[in-house]
C-alpha cells in the first residue's frame, strides 16, 4: 500500500481573526472539544482500517491545534501512533499560535515525537495585530518563540503576512527583519487574501477596506524574496523559504501532488483518484462518525485531465517546477504534448521558462502564478 | 348569430404610464362578468412578464364584455388595448381606427402627461368619442378638480360629463360602463357589402400561425371563407374564427361592427401586418381601408452572444421573435471585435429594449450590444446618397459631401419650476426652440425640435434626472437635416475596435471620447502589459487613457490541502476570461461594449 501524509484539523480557535477563511469555531467548551477529540480518534480507527500503508508526514492544524488542553494533545498524538503505521523520524507539524502555549504545553508535544513547530505569529506590529483580531502582541511573539526554543525544538516555522490593511513597505521590512533576526528554519510569507464572508470580506465589500493595492504588494513580495535569500532562506514555493534541509516535507506532498488523508471536520482528503471533504458541521462530523462511517461530505472523482491540472498548478508553485519526467511517469503523457499550445503561449508572455528539464514560472511570473495557472484548469 | 350593431361599442383607453389602465381594464372585465374574482391574475390584459414588470403594456389585444345596461338591453363592449409607448405610435393609431370611442384616463394626483396628449389628439383625428376618466381619486394627494380643469384646458374638450373613479376601489365603474353604452356611437357599415377588415394587431402561436386580430368594419367574414390581405396579396382559407372573452371562443362569423381574430395557417406575421385590409378573396373590396404603413426602424443595433458559438441560436431566437413582430428587423454583422452577430432595427429605443431583454431572458442568451444608431442620411461628393445605420459603414470622409440626420419634434411636458432646465438640456442636446405654451398655471409645455440621435443617446435618463421624473415627453419624426458629425474611433491598444465606433456631432465628440476612454479604462482588467486606449477622429487621437499591467495575481494559502477549492477558484477565474471577447491581444469584457451605451456626465 502506497504512503500517504496524514493531516488532522483541529478547528477551534480563541478568537476568530478578521481575515480568516479556515473553518474554525471559537468555541472553548471543554466538553466540545471533548467529544470532538473522541470523534477524531473514531475517524482514525476507521481510516487506519482502510488506509494501512505508511504515514509519510503529519500536521496538525487548524484553527489552533494548541488550544487543546495539554492532555488531550497527549491523547490524541498517543492515539495517531496507536492507529497508524508511522515510520521513525517523519516531519510532524503542529500549528500553534503565541498565548496558547506554555512549557508544559511544548514539552508534551515533544514528547509526543512532534518534531516541527509553526508559529502563526503574522507580523511584529502591534497595531496591525490589533486590526487582524489577533489575540497576541508583539511580546508573546518572542515568549513563545523562545519557549519553544527552550523546550527543544529545533524547526521552527513563522509565518507572516503581508498587504495588510495600512501596512507600508517600511512596516513590512521592519517584520522580515524581526523575523530574521530570530533565526527560524523555516518562514512563510502569505500575500494577505481577502475571503467572502469574513469580517473584512464584509468590510473589502461594502468599500470600507483600504488595502496597499497592487504595485506596494507586489514590493512586499519582492522584499521578501530579497532579505530572506540574503538571510540564507531558500525559496522553494510562491510562499515559503527554508534554510537548507528544511522544507515543509508535508507541504510538499500538496505541491507533488501526492496522497494525503485529513482527518477532522472540513479536513480534505486525496487519495487516487479521489478528493473529499469531511463535514464541516462539528455535530454531522460526530454523528456520521458514531454511527461508524467515515464523515465524507463531498467527494469528487477526478478525471484525468483534472489531475494533470492539479498536478501542473500545484507543482508550478515550487520554485524549481514540475520535473516533466515525473510527469511523464505518472501519467504517461509528455506535458509539452498534452498543454501545446497553453505552454507554447505562456513561454511567449515570459511566465513560464524550462529549465534543467523542469517546467518553472520566470521570476516575472511568481507574482501573476494564478495568471500561468488558468491556463491548465 | 351576429350582435346587432345598435347593441356594439367599440373602445380603447388611453393613459399615460402608471395611470392605471390595466387596472381599470381588468375592473371592468371583474365587473362585466368576463372574469371571475378567482379566476382574476392581476392586470390580464398585458400577458408578457415582461409587461407586467414594466407596467407597459407592448401587444394589444382586444376583449369582448358582456354588460346589461340600465335601459335593460345586453350590450356586447369590445374592449382594444392599445400601447402606452412613443415607439408603437403606429400601432395605436390602428387600434385607436377600430374603435368608435376611447376613455381617457387621467390619474388625479399626476395630471395629464404628454404621452396621454400625444394619443387623444391621435383619438380627435379618428373622430373618436373621449370619455375623460379621472382615476385614482382614492389617493391622499388626489386634486380631481385640477385635473379636470386641465383636461379642459389643454387638450379643449368638454368635461362636464367627467367620471370620478377608482379603479382599485370600484368607485364609478358603472358609470364608466354606462357612459360608453350612451355616449359611444354604435359601429356602422353594411354587413352585406364586399369585407374589409382592418387589423389591428397580430399574434403567433405555433400550432396555428400568425393570429391578426381584426375589426369588422363592412360585410362579414364567416369561417371557411377565402380571404386576401389586401397589402401583401396573400390568400388564406378561414379555419377558425373566434373572440376573446378573455378566453378565446370560437365563433362562426363575424360582422361589420365586430371585433375578433382568425386562423388560416399563416406562416408567417408578415402576412397579417397591422393596419392592413383583410378582404374575401372571391368578393374583394375595391379600395383598402386608408392608413395602412410599413412601419420602418427608427433605431438600429448590432447585437452579438458573447459566446460566439450561440450565433446560430441568436439567428433562431430572432426568427422566433419576429414571428410575432413584424417590425423587428435584423440582418447578418460581422464585427472584427465581436464575431458574428446581427444588426437589427427597432421602432424606438424601448422595443430595442424589450426585445434584448427577451432574447435574454426567454432564450437564455447573453448579448453584447452595440451604441443604438440612427438612420444617417450621407451625400456624397459623387451625389450619391447612402442611409447609414452603422457608423462601422460610414464612408471615408473625404468621399463624404455631408451627412444628414434625422429630427424629431419633440413634446416636453413639465411643471413650470423645471422650464429652465428642459431648455438647457434641450439646448444642449443641439435642439431648435419651437414654441412654449402654459397648459395651466402649473404646468406648461414646450416644443423642441431635436436630432433624434441625442434622444437615442441620453435625453430621457437627463430629462427624467433633472425634472425629477415631472416631465413627460413625446416625439414625432420630422425629416432630415444636415449636420456637422463625425466618427469617432476607439483604439484598444492601437487597434480600432469597429464595435465601439459612434457618430457623434464634431462639438460633442471631445466629451464622448473622454467620458469614454474613461469608462474603459475602468472596465477592462488589466493585461500581462500596459494597454494604451485612445478615442479618435480619423487619425487624430483626441483622448487617451492606458491600463497598466497586471503585476500581481497570486492566491497564497494552501488551504489545508483543499486544492478543490483552489481548482475551483481558478476555473472560475478562468471562466471570467472565457466570457471576454478577445481583440487583438486584449481580452475585453462585455461591459465594456455596453460603456458606449451609457452615457453620463
Amino acid at each position: 500500500m502506497t504512503d500517504f501524509a496524514l493531516y488532522m484539523h483541529i478547528p477551534f480557535c480563541v478568537r476568530k481573526c478578521n481575515y480568516c477563511g479556515f473553518i474554525s469555531y471559537s468555541s472553548r467548551d471543554l466538553e466540545v472539544m471533548n467529544s470532538y477529540c473522541e470523534a477524531l480518534k473514531r475517524e482514525m480507527e476507521l481510516v487506519s482500517k482502510r488506509w494501512w500503508g505508511s504515514v509519510s508526514t503529519i500536521f496538525l492544524g487548524g484553527g489552533t491545534p494548541t488550544v487543546l488542553p495539554t492532555n488531550q494533545l497527549e491523547g490524541l498524538l498517543e492515539s495517531i501512533y496507536d492507529f497508524f503505521n508511522i515510520k521513525p523520524l517523519v516531519e510532524i507539524s503542529i500549528e500553534a499560535n503565541p498565548g496558547t502555549v506554555d512549557l508544559d504545553k511544548y514539552k508534551i508535544l515533544l514528547k509526543g515525537r512532534v518534531n516541527r513547530l509553526s508559529l502563526g505569529i503574522q507580523s511584529f506590529d502591534d497595531n496591525l495585530l490589533k486590526t487582524m483580531g489577533r489575540i497576541h502582541c508583539k511580546q508573546d511573539i518572542y515568549e513563545s518563540y523562545n519557549l519553544a526554543r527552550k523546550a527543544g525544538f529545533d524547526n521552527i516555522n513563522l509565518d507572516l503576512i503581508f498587504g495588510l490593511p495600512g501596512q507600508t513597505l517600511t512596516n513590512w521590512q521592519n517584520t522580515l527583519k524581526e523575523a530574521i533576526a530570530l533565526q527560524p528554519e523555516h518562514i512563510s510569507v502569505y500575500s494577505l487574501q481577502i475571503e467572502e464572508g469574513t469580517y473584512w470580506g464584509n468590510l473589502a465589500a461594502n468599500g470600507k477596506l483600504i488595502l496597499p493595492g497592487e504595485d506596494l504588494e507586489l514590493a512586499m513580495y519582492q522584499e521578501a524574496q530579497s532579505k530572506l535569500s540574503a538571510a540564507g532562506f531558500e525559496h522553494y514555493e510562491i510562499s515559503n523559504f527554508a534554510k537548507p534541509g528544511y522544507k515543509c516535507r508535508h507541504n510538499l506532498t500538496y505541491w507533488y501532488n501526492q496522497y494525503y488523508i485529513g482527518i477532522g471536520a472540513a479536513a480534505a482528503s486525496f487519495w487516487q483518484d479521489e478528493r473529499w471533504r469531511n463535514y464541516t458541521d462539528l455535530k454531522q462530523y460526530n454523528q456520521v462518525l458514531t454511527k461508524g462511517s467515515l464523515p465524507r461530505g463531498e467527494i469528487e472523482i477526478l478525471t484525468l485531465k483534472q489531475q494533470m491540472a492539479e498536478t501542473m498548478f500545484m507543482g508550478l508553485r515550487l520554485i524549481k517546477g514540475i520535473c516533466l519526467e515525473n510527469f511523464r511517469q505518472r501519467f504517461n503523457l509528455d506535458v509539452i504534448d498534452v498543454y501545446h499550445e497553453e505552454i507554447d503561449y505562456l513561454l511567449k508572455t515570459g511566465l513560464i521558462e524550462i529549465v534543467n528539464n523542469h517546467l518553472r514560472l520566470t521570476s516575472k511570473g511568481l507574482p501573476l502564478a494564478n495568471e500561468v495557472f488558468i491556463h491548465f484548469v | 348569430m351576429s350582435t346587432e350593431q345598435k347593441y356594439i361599442r367599440n373602445f380603447c383607453i388611453i393613459a399615460h404610464i402608471d395611470h392605471g389602465k390595466s387596472t381599470l381594464a381588468d375592473r371592468l372585465l371583474e365587473y362585466t362578468g368576463a372574469l371571475s374574482k378567482r379566476e382574476m391574475v392581476d392586470q390580464v390584459l398585458d400577458t408578457l412578464d415582461l409587461e407586467r414588470e414594466r407596467g407597459i403594456t407592448i401587444k394589444l389585444q382586444a376583449v369582448r364584455l358582456n354588460y346589461k345596461s340600465q335601459d335593460g338591453h345586453q350590450y356586447l363592449l369590445n374592449l382594444i388595448d392599445t400601447p402606452g409607448h412613443v415607439d408603437f405610435t403606429y400601432e395605436v393609431s390602428r387600434s385607436l381606427a377600430a374603435c368608435e370611442g376611447a376613455l381617457l384616463v387621467v390619474d388625479a394626483a399626476q395630471g395629464i402627461e404628454a404621452q396621454t396628449i400625444a394619443n387623444v389628439y391621435l383619438a380627435l383625428e379618428h373622430n373618436l368619442e373621449i370619455i375623460p376618466v379621472i382615476n385614482k381619486i382614492d389617493l391622499p394627494n388626489a386634486e380631481p378638480e385640477r385635473v379636470q380643469r386641465e383636461i379642459e384646458e389643454v387638450i379643449g374638450i368638454d368635461t362636464d360629463d367627467v367620471i370620478f373613479a377608482s379603479a382599485k376601489t370600484g368607485v364609478g365603474i358603472e358609470e364608466i360602463l354606462e357612459a360608453i353604452v350612451k355616449r359611444i356611437p354604435a359601429p356602422e357599415g353594411s354587413r352585406d357589402k364586399p369585407l374589409k377588415a382592418l387589423i389591428f394587431d397580430s399574434n403567433f402561436d405555433s400550432y396555428r400561425g400568425a393570429i391578426p386580430y381584426f375589426r369588422v368594419v363592412e360585410g362579414t367574414i364567416k369561417k371557411g371563407d377565402n380571404i386576401r390581405f389586401m397589402a401583401t396579396g396573400a390568400k388564406f382559407e378561414v379555419n377558425e374564427l373566434g373572440v376573446f372573452t378573455p378566453a378565446p371562443r370560437p365563433v362562426s362569423s363575424l360582422a361589420a361592427g365586430e371585433v375578433g381574430f382568425l386562423a388560416a395557417s399563416i406562416k408567417d406575421v408578415k402576412y397579417t401586418r397591422v393596419g392592413d385590409t383583410i378582404t374575401n378573396a372571391d368578393n374583394s373590396a375595391k379600395e383598402p381601408l386608408p392608413g395602412y404603413r410599413k412601419v420602418m426602424p427608427m433605431v438600429y443595433c448590432g447585437l452579438f452572444p458573447v459566446e460566439s458559438d450561440r450565433y446560430d441560436d441568436l439567428r433562431d431566437a430572432l426568427e422566433k421573435l419576429q414571428l410575432n413582430d413584424a417590425s423587428l428587423n435584423f440582418e447578418k454583422e460581422t464585427s472584427v471585435a465581436l464575431g458574428f452577430g446581427f444588426r437589427c432595427g427597432f421602432l424606438g429605443l424601448l422595443h430595442m429594449e424589450i426585445i434584448q431583454e427577451r432574447l435574454e431572458r426567454e432564450y437564455g442568451l447573453e448579448l453584447i450590444t452595440t451604441a443604438p444608431s440612427v438612420v444617417y442620411r450621407v451625400v456624397c461628393t459623387d451625389g450619391q446618397v447612402d442611409m447609414v445605420d452603422n457608423p462601422t459603414a460610414l464612408p471615408p470622409q473625404t468621399v463624404i459631401d455631408h451627412i444628414e440626420e434625422p429630427y424629431v419634434e419633440a413634446t416636453i411636458m413639465t411643471p413650470k419650476d423645471y422650464v429652465g432646465q428642459v431648455m438647457e438640456l434641450c439646448q444642449e442636446k443641439r435642439g431648435n426652440f419651437l414654441n412654449m405654451e402654459y397648459l395651466s398655471e402649473k404646468r406648461v409645455s414646450i416644443k423642441y425640435e431635436l436630432p433624434l440621435a441625442e434622444i437615442v443617446y441620453d435625453f430621457f435618463d437627463q430629462l427624467k434626472s433633472r425634472t425629477r421624473g415631472y416631465a413627460s415627453f413625446d416625439y414625432a419624426l420630422k425629416g432630415y437635416k444636415p449636420s456637422k458629425l463625425v466618427k469617432l474611433d476607439i483604439l484598444i491598444n492601437n487597434e480600432v475596435v469597429d464595435a465601439l465606433s459612434i457618430i457623434t456631432h464634431r462639438d460633442q465628440a471631445y466629451h464622448r471620447g473622454r467620458v469614454l476612454v474613461e469608462r474603459l479604462k475602468k472596465l477592462i482588467p488589466r493585461q500581462l502589459f500596459d494597454v494604451p486606449i485612445q478615442a479618435a477622429i480619423g487619425s487624430k487621437v483626441i483622448a487617451r487613457e492606458t491600463i497598466s499591467a497586471i503585476r500581481k495575481n497570486v492566491l497564497a494559502k494552501c488551504y489545508g490541502g483543499d486544492i478543490t477549492r483552489k481548482r475551483k477558484l481558478l476555473e472560475k477565474q478562468k471562466e471570467g476570461k472565457k466570457r471576454m471577447k478577445q481583440v487583438g491581444s486584449v481580452e475585453i469584457p462585455q461591459e465594456a461594449f455596453m460603456a458606449v451605451l451609457k452615457a453620463g456626465k
